[in-house]
């Protein structure tokens, strides 16, 4: 069918037109300005001062920032508590679900809420559970006689980062076990009956079989967790505030203070750019990794 | 791992995973005295003041109106945009289409973050703080490239044949894609509509920036700021939980099997 392919090519045009235009209306040039205003001293409580231009002094700032590089190291120490927890739960979780046919509704289903509830409705359940009155992990704790007095969780730094990973762990374990599912579902059947006859146990199947075949998946879903934990906002917003003190703001957090609450344009601007760089970075790093591993190409 | 112990894992996990709505459901069900000083697996007496303080009060309507119309008009308008861009995107040849799906996926990783300050200075300069489009036009940002993206990967799953023979009949490539692709692409569409209905429907830094004080505030903005004048009202926020939960809830049981399709496709795709 060789026809018409300049009319297609037109009609092509006209049809992606709208999206990408929508897209880089609110998207890409919201970026550069975002670039733009880091370069410029704008602090929106002092309209007089105008916008300066200011160079890298904001990025200069930034280096000597204590609570930055702070929000940083919490920002990096959330995402690689809760994504390692995260992936070794679901691996185990999809290794139970695979091959199971009784109740798959149910699990299914169990597995999908907490994933489908709004982030802030899972971080209010969790900051309930750990209640220093009402909690129950503190009727728990107290019954149980392993602590004597209930603990107030969110006065400490360590024992607030508890609710935090825990709840980060229970909405997002059951969407990585449903991709590394997905994964283990493409695994040939035949390979574990070999490795049976070869007398290989469990573990040494597990190990030799499904993890390096499960590789291009496991990849995906660091991917998709590390992005998306190193912009984790709502959870902390509602759990912690960031408290005590600003011993648990993630970096997006500090952007956020930065600029809606000292309405620090330029400030923020800089701090929002160092986010997008990172998680660009990261990005770009993985898809690197993926193209190794010799997974599918990212195309649809 | 034998059967009978995997289907007693699944069953832990599934309890386990349950409990905290489940607690939230009995919580919001229980008067606030007894909850904090003898809190029970299952309510004793069960009233239903949380709720009603929840929409006579606490005006709860309103938020659910606002994130009704806010995702719901962002997914009509993503959806309707998306198909098109995503049917010349999977089926047309024309030259910077790896390029522009490239451009699609890497905006959808996006980190929100980075925008909200040229967001709210062009809100502002529009006028649009505190208002319906001040929130659909920022929600596009990350509901586009999941559409698109998501319906390229339906429409490609589709056979090309059907759509080649009402061309060969002499229908036009309009034609063929709203007459022959588009009626076969119905459940695609409508996963796709569930998916981005759901993420509109939870986002919340854009909702939380854009927004002023309670008329156009969300379902998660307005959770979020509920404050008690002496302490914490958790019945009420625990109501407000459930009732949040509900709609999204309905959705997952409705359409379990298709959800779990669209995001490991998208994903496996992405």
């Amino acid at each position: 069918m060789r026809r018409s392919n300049d009319s297609d090519a037109r009609l092509a045009r006209l049809l992606v037109a709208p999206a990408v235009g929508v897209i880089a209306l609110v998207a890409i040039f919201p970026l550069g300005w975002t670039l733009w205003e880091s370069l410029h001293r704008h602090d929106l409580r002092l309209p007089w001062l105008g916008q300066p231009f200011v160079g890298l002094g904001n990025y200069a700032r930034l280096l000597h920032d204590a609570r930055f590089w702070g929000a940083l190291g919490h920002t990096a120490f959330f995402t690689i508590v809760s994504v390692a927890l995260e992936l070794v739960l679901g691996l185990i979780f999809a290794l139970a679900m695979n091959r199971t046919y009784r109740g798959r509704g149910v699990v299914r289903v169990a597995v999908l809420v907490p994933w489908a509830i709004p982030t802030v409705v899972a971080a209010l359940l969790w900051r309930f559970l750990f209640d220093s009155q009402a909690g129950i992990a503190n009727a728990l704790l107290v019954g149980s006689g392993i602590v004597d007095h209930p603990v107030v969780w969110f006065v400490h730094t360590a024992t607030a980062w508890v609710p935090v990973i825990l709840a980060d762990v229970w909405k997002t374990t059951p969407f990585v076990a449903l991709l590394l599912l997905a994964g283990l579902q493409n695994i040939d059947p035949a390979l574990y009956e070999a490795a049976e006859v070869d007398g290989a146990g469990a573990w040494r199947q597990l190990t030799r079989i499904t993890i390096p075949l499960l590789k291009p998946a496991i990849l995906l879903v660091l991917i998709f967790r590390t992005l998306d934990a190193f912009r984790v906002f709502d959870l902390i917003y509602v759990l912690t505030g960031g408290g005590p003190g600003t011993s648990t703001e993630p970096i997006a957090l500090y952007a956020f203070n930065t600029l809606l609450q000292n309405l620090r344009f330029g400030y923020g601007a800089a701090i929002s750019v160092v986010i997008f760089a990172i998680t660009f970075g990261l990005a770009l790093l993985y898809i690197k990794g993926l193209g190794a591993g010799g997974a599918a190409g990212t195309e649809p | 791992m034998s059967s009978a112990l995997r289907r007693i894992g699944l069953a832990v996990l599934v309890v386990l995973i349950a409990f905290p709505l489940y607690w939230a459901v009995v919580a919001s069900l229980t008067p606030e005295a007894t909850l904090f000083r003898e809190p029970s697996l299952w309510p004793r007496t069960v009233i239903l003041d949380h709720y009603r303080a929840l929409f006579t009060t606490r005006h709860f309507l309103v938020p659910i109106r606002n994130s009704i119309v806010v995702a719901g008009c962002t997914t009509l308008f993503c959806v309707t945009v998306g198909s098109l861009a995503a049917y010349a995107l999977a089926r047309l040849r024309f030259r910077g289409k790896g390029l522009i799906l490239g451009f699609i996926l890497a905006v959808s990783m996006f980190p929100q973050i980075s925008i909200v300050s040229p967001l709210y200075l062009m809100l502002r300069a529009l006028g649009l703080i505190n208002s319906y489009p001040g929130l659909i036009l920022p929600y596009l940002t990350f509901a586009m490239p999941l559409t698109v993206w998501l319906l390229v990967g339906y429409f490609r799953q589709l056979p090309p044949d059907l759509e080649e023979a009402a061309l060969v009949d002499g229908a036009s490539r309009w034609q063929s894609f709203t007459k022959v692709l588009l009626p076969l692409s119905v459940p695609g569409v409508a996963t796709t509509a569930i998916l981005t209905f759901i993420y509109s429907w939870n986002e919340f830094l854009f909702a939380l920036s854009f927004t002023v004080g309670p008329d156009r505030q969300t379902v998660p903005v307005a959770i979020a700021l509920f404050r008690g004048q002496y302490q914490v009202p958790w019945g009420e926020i625990l109501a407000a939980a459930v009732v949040a939960t509900v709609p999204v809830a309905a959705m997952v049981l409705l359409f379990q099997r298709r959800i779990v399709q669209g995001l490991t496709a998208g994903a496996v795709k992405g």
